[in-house]
């Protein structure tokens, strides 16, 4: 069973989350990690084999994990707390609501397997963290792209104040915006590339697939620009609408239901503006999703890349 | 003046703020703030380094309170350690006082957590007790929970944290007098025996008679004596009386939220000052 959402083949970069954290952790004396025994599963080994005095394992009890979290920012350290985005955004949320985000902490929280990033089924696929996390005062969410998203992130969600989502990529994760004039910042969206027929709003690795759907439309005579959004919330507003507003065809692609995500995002953005106009969605559909090899459920639920064209298509 | 009378005197005069407080707002819960004033008092006129003048002095030993409804007791111990003054008790619960109903420490000095949501406070706790212990802080760490709070699996889930990483510089006090919201706790969810919970987490239990200030303090002595920044947590198991020192409240149907009649604050004062002076007498 294929695991794995990137391309065969595909330029990646091993764990660069555990990386930037013992990268950040060399400039922030105050950074620690800790996990609720997903340490492996979150690439937050590469932290605790650099930084073990500074690694704190707290069990398969995420309740306790983002309490002690909060506890530790109490005591002016800068928290890393990694385990699934699903145990996250469902099991433990009052803890990061009350005790992290309500009193406004640097607590940062490491989500794996969001959206549709495994083929286990319901249990593990986060396919609404953002719906769920987006109503909470005070939490940036972050849903990078690639490797270099995550890299160029993680000292940025150190250094802001306040509590941080970030949607982890794990393992060997595609390296894709180093070929584009892009760097990540914290609460703001990038146009990577310009298009007069179709405008694509995407988060997340839909950026990576938006970017090759564009790539290929352009054999059907379609002309796409990609506006990349890795912070959901706060929203950056003024880039996005600025390209919305406008006669082409607007496309969002985002690996997250379609409930409460980055389509409600920039259509709620658009209608407080006063922009009235049709958005397309991609995005998972407002149901338990079935377990299965990733590529066949990307297919199923229309991320991939074939997918997005023929919804282009047929939106045209 | 023994540190035993010390402690009582400050435990009376919380209790009169508490009554006073409850009479202003017409309500409150203050048949576990005069359960728990002798434990609260024996924490902030006995065991607690903390500056008044300065709350978030980062040399303090931390007091946490999880159990948020009984923030009007705990406004009480802060008016007795003078980080709060005594004039603002009366505000307690109004529009825009720094003192609301259900503890929250982004709006009273001193309050370290937002309580209320029950079993978060020994989790921060444990979270708090690492990151002094990582920074070099000699500072000691307490949790006042109640019984109630033992329903909530997150409790566990910190009592084994705090054990695995023996989090010596911990002491969590747990309020024990048998009433949670839906009724006596036995009829709720029987959590005896607690002593041996806590002992089979791997913590330094000790049970005693929470409203004998005397067994609070040898009990606090003792978890002092074996607070060490690695070692094993301690819990304090105290057994108390709601509404205990004013006969009325004592005597009355037990209920999680108190009524009582605006006659009868009067006779609760004079009721406490009578066993008050009865006892020092």
């Amino acid at each position: 069973m294929i695991a794995s959402f990137a391309d065969p083949g595909q330029k990646t970069t091993p764990a660069p989350f555990g990386h930037a954290l013992v990268k950040a952790a060399q400039e922030n004396e105050k950074i620690v990690g800790l996990t609720a025994d997903l340490g492996k599963y979150t690439d937050m080994h590469i932290f605790a084999q650099a930084y073990p005095e500074r690694f704190f394992q707290m069990g398969m009890a995420e309740q306790l994990l983002f309490g002690a979290a909060a506890g530790m920012a109490q005591t002016g350290l800068v928290p890393f707390a990694s385990t699934y985005s699903v145990f996250a955004a469902r099991r433990a949320y009052d803890f990061l609501c009350l005790d992290i985000a309500e009193p406004n902490l640097n607590v940062n929280i490491v989500g794996g397997l969001p959206g549709l990033t495994t083929g286990y089924g319901p249990s593990h696929q986060a396919t609404e963290d953002m719906a769920i996390f987006r109503g909470m005062p005070n939490l940036t969410i972050v849903d990078p792209c690639d490797s270099v998203d995550i890299e160029q992130a993680v000292p940025q969600l150190a250094a802001s104040e306040g509590p941080t989502y970030l949607r982890l990529l794990r393992g060997n994760v595609p390296t894709v915006l180093d070929e584009y004039d892009y760097t990540f910042e914290l609460g703001k969206a990038k146009v990577l590339r310009g298009g007069n027929d179709v405008v694509f709003v995407s988060s997340g690795l839909m950026t990576m697939r938006a970017l090759q759907a564009a790539k290929e439309l352009a054999a059907h005579n379609v002309d796409v620009a990609v506006v990349h959004t890795p912070t959901i919330k706060p929203f950056d507003a003024g880039t996005v609408l600025a390209e919305v507003d406008t006669d082409r065809l607007v496309v969002t692609l985002e690996n997250h239901t379609v409930v409460g995500g980055l389509f409600e995002t920039v259509a709620g953005a658009a209608v407080r503006a006063g922009i009235g106009k049709r958005i397309v969605p991609v995005a998972l559909p407002d149901e338990f999703l079935e377990a299965g090899a990733l590529p066949t459920l990307h297919e199923r639920y229309g991320l991939s890349v074939g997918r997005i064209i023929r919804t282009v298509l047929d939106a045209l | 003046m023994s540190r035993r009378s010390r402690v009582e005197a400050a435990a009376y005069r919380m209790r009169h703020h508490v009554l006073n407080m409850g009479q202003a707002q017409g309500q409150g819960y203050v048949g576990q703030a005069l359960d728990a004033a002798d434990i609260l008092a024996a924490v902030y006129a006995d065991q607690l380094r903390y500056r008044a003048d300065d709350p978030e002095w980062e040399g303090r030993d931390r007091f946490l309170l999880s159990t948020g409804h009984y923030a009007i007791g705990h406004y009480a111990a802060l008016a007795e350690a003078g980080i709060v003054p005594v004039a603002e008790l009366e505000t307690y619960g109004s529009d825009d006082s720094r003192l609301p109903m259900s503890g929250m420490s982004t709006y009273t000095p001193g309050m370290e957590i937002s309580g209320g949501s029950l079993g978060h406070g020994l989790t921060i706790a444990v979270g708090t007790a690492l990151g002094l212990r990582h920074q070099g802080s000699p500072a000691r760490v307490f949790n006042f929970l109640s019984d109630g709070e033992l329903d909530e699996g997150s409790t566990w889930e910190a009592a084994m944290g705090a054990h695995h990483h023996q989090l010596g510089n911990l002491t969590a006090i747990v309020d024990i007098n048998a009433l949670q919201a839906d009724g006596k706790t036995d009829s709720v969810l029987r959590t005896e025996p607690v002593a041996d919970k806590w002992a089979a987490c791997g913590w330094f239990v000790q049970r005693i008679d929470g409203n004998d200030v005397a067994a609070l303090l040898a009990a606090f002595d003792a978890a002092a004596a074996q607070a060490v920044p690695e070692g094993q947590p301690s819990v304090i198991l105290c057994d108390t009386r709601i509404g205990r020192g004013v006969p009325l409240l004592e005597d009355r149907e037990k209920a999680h939220f108190m009524r009582i009649e605006e006659h009868e604050w009067q006779i609760c004062r004079e009721q406490l000052t009578a066993g008050y002076e009865g006892d020092t007498k």
